[in-house]
């Protein structure tokens, strides 16, 4: 049999009806819900008369507009409000399982997927967002939809699909001190550019990744579409198995022996081809913070605000012009010396319990600059808890930092928690585009320690200098 | 869906890469729950300034590219965000098409779902059109997928679409109309899927 990748393997055991050339039919093993990019999904069942095929592989929450201050009064702005009754109401009606606020498993979409165990090796997944990437991590194919195809999915439980490409990232050799998944993925949207990935699904190499932790491979994956990916995979192993054993929805008894057998398979075969490698040393890697308005537009801490003349590509260099203009930065000066006023720590990206660990353990004691507002948002209520438990939240306060109830909150500012016009955020999510955080908002991407630095000092801050410091 | 054919219109140049989804509809439009309505708020913070005047030098502020059909824009257009609201919001304004050197897959899929046709052409192709469009505004430009080409003044490109996309979109046919008629075939599929597989009906729900 010919040698096939882990993406291959996936995708053709999913491939319900191959025509050609042109798109399959896949099988979806798992549906999550958002109340943003599904009522008119729902709708459109409704009109045609159709139904959900499968309520039982569909999974719906509450993240994206939802409040992190008394989540559970009722939402002021009436149109967020009538989004989220939106969703009530369709999973009710649909029979469709609805972890909304106040459930104890409410929380960003692509957080409570894998700590419920519903996101598992070998399986696919879609979602009406595009960091559904982060699920990836398990040795799932998962990638975001838009809303017809949410629609089709609910109808169907299939999507049509044009198989795509496969490239593999391998990041090899020993990270220094102080780089984080977060800086490995930021490296790796520079080192291939904001579409360097279209049309590809990565598969995710070397022995960085097989050293990371789960909740690092998510981090990692989560950022595959900032580089264009259509999905970010990890071969599922020791830790993947580790991670998933008893959690609420993962198989047991002779299911999970079976679905061992199964996950075994899961890798990429000697002597299979992807259609593009790339190598990333992973010494080169730095602490990474970006300076302008895309993703891939990053620097190491130690680095300076670059100069647009430096760019060969014509097309790079107007966008870094442009992206000086709106983030109010002049070429030359020292990314440490970018002054903040917000911090924002949570997210898809970063909003899980080893990221605010992280966070915390460089809070520890110290006290939030003064004039610096602090956003710590778990990214679920069962992270929550569990930093509550590990009195993380104390940290947190007692630096000055408001502590916060699950959701994706400053990440793309649907709730209130927005930037003003002309602030200027550190913040571990995961897109820097023009007025996502709010209109007029700035915004510094990088990990969850050096938002953590930048929060007490008050300025963009290499975290490493921090640490010296104490030590 | 609507079928698409053949489009007469005009141009609407947009000089820039990355156009990402946020800029096509800011997020503070998302909240509605209805399909139709984006059209105003199309590029909403680059087209409006903060007291809601339109702001001078942007493309859609100026008259003659208002009632424009076909968005010709840099590459990679259309990443970040799966909202499908991008692609509501351009079609609500009037656009039938949108070229230029790359999509998001996503942002392709969506626009192909919806009938909003992306047409990818080289760079060099789309340079010349964004110049033809800026020099001669009222050109007529013609977007066939019949014959897959792009013609204006005197240019004439050829893209290429999947066939199968192609005639759905001929055919104004949509996905899932299409894909209901496999169902014997996913049924099947459904039948050997192995147990370990994700449900969640396998626990109970918590109180």
């Amino acid at each position: 049999m010919t040698a096939r990748t882990l993406f291959d393997k996936v995708w053709d055991f999913h491939t319900v009806l191959a025509e050609g050339d042109g798109p399959s039919v896949l099988y979806i093993d798992l549906h999550l819900v958002h109340e943003v990019t599904s009522p008119q999904a729902f709708e459109g069942l409704r009109l045609s008369g159709r139904t959900v095929r499968r309520p039982d592989l569909t999974v719906a929450t509450m993240d994206h507009n939802v409040p992190t201050v008394d989540q559970l009064a009722p939402i002021k702005d009436p149109i967020s409000a009538a989004q989220v009754e939106a969703l009530r109401r369709n999973c009710a009606d649909f029979g469709i399982a609805c972890y909304g606020v106040g459930h104890r498993w409410q929380g960003v979409v692509h957080v409570i997927g894998p700590e419920l165990g519903l996101t598992l090796p070998g399986t696919t997944i879609v979602c009406g967002d595009s960091h559904t990437a982060t699920h990836g991590a398990f040795g799932a194919l998962a990638f975001g939809i838009g809303t017809t195809d949410v629609e089709h999915v609910l109808a169907t439980q299939t999507l049509r699909a044009t198989r795509p490409r496969s490239m593999e990232v391998r990041i090899d050799g020993e990270l220094p001190v102080g780089v984080t998944a977060k800086d490995v993925a930021l490296g790796v949207v520079r080192t291939i550019g904001t579409a360097g990935a279209q049309g590809h699904v990565v598969e995710y190499t070397g022995s960085v990744v097989q050293a990371m932790s789960m909740e690092q491979r998510m981090t990692l994956c989560n950022l595959t579409i900032e580089s264009g990916g259509r999905a970010g995979m990890v071969a599922p192993d020791g830790t993947t198995i580790e991670y998933l054993a008893g959690r609420p929805f993962a198989p047991r008894g002779a299911a999970w022996e079976a679905a061992l057998a199964a996950w075994s398979e899961l890798r990429t075969d000697p002597g299979a081809a992807y259609d593009r490698e790339v190598l990333i040393d992973a010494a080169e890697l730095a602490p990474s913070v970006t300076w302008g308005t895309t993703p891939s537009q990053s620097v190491a801490i130690t680095d300076k605000v670059p100069d647009p003349d430096s760019f060969n590509d014509p097309s790079q260099r107007e966008s870094a012009v442009r992206a000086l203009e709106y983030m109010g930065l002049t070429p030359g000066t020292p990314m440490e010396e970018v002054v903040v006023d917000t911090v924002f720590i949570g997210s898809c990206t970063n909003g899980r319990i080893e990221d605010l660990r992280s966070a915390a353990a460089v809070m520890d004691g110290r006290r939030v600059a003064s004039g610096v507002r602090v956003l710590v948002v778990p990214g679920s209520q069962q992270v929550k808890v569990q930093a509550q438990e590990e009195g993380l939240d104390g940290i947190f306060r007692a630096a000055g930092a408001e502590w916060r109830d699950a959701g994706c909150s400053m990440c793309l500012g649907m709730n209130p928690d927005i930037l003003q016009p002309g602030q200027r955020c550190a913040s571990t999510s995961n897109r820097n585009f023009e007025g996502r955080q709010g209109r007029g908002g700035r915004t510094h991407l990088l990990s969850p320690a050096m938002a953590a630095a930048a929060a007490v000092e008050g300025r963009i801050t290499d975290v490493r200098r921090l640490r010296a410091r104490v030590s | 869906m609507k079928p698409f054919r053949c489009e007469h219109g005009t141009l609407v140049p947009l000089d820039r890469s990355d156009v990402d989804t946020d800029q096509i509809i800011p997020k503070q439009f998302l909240k509605r729950i209805e399909r139709t309505g984006y059209g105003p708020f199309l590029f909403h913070e680059w087209r409006y300034d903060q007291s809601g005047a339109e702001r001078e030098g942007f493309v859609l502020n100026t008259p003659v590219y208002r009632t424009g059909t076909v968005l010709v824009a840099g590459r990679n257009f259309g990443c970040g965000s799966s909202r499908e609201h991008a692609v509501w919001a351009l079609q609500d304004h009037g656009f039938r098409a949108v070229i230029a050197p790359s999509f998001a897959d996503i942002f392709h899929g969506n626009a192909l779902s919806c009938g909003l046709l992306p047409v990818t052409l080289a760079e060099q192709e789309v340079r010349a059109l964004l110049d033809l469009a800026a020099e001669d505004p009222r050109v007529e430009c013609v977007v066939d997928l019949e014959d897959g080409t792009v013609s204006a003044g005197e240019l004439h490109c050829h893209f290429r679409l999947d066939a199968t996309q192609r005639r759905l979109l001929l055919d104004g046919i949509d996905d899932i109309t299409l894909t209901l008629h496999t169902l014997g075939e996913i049924s099947a599929f459904e039948a050997a899927r192995p147990g370990w597989m994700p449900a969640v009906s396998r626990v109970e729900e918590p109180a």
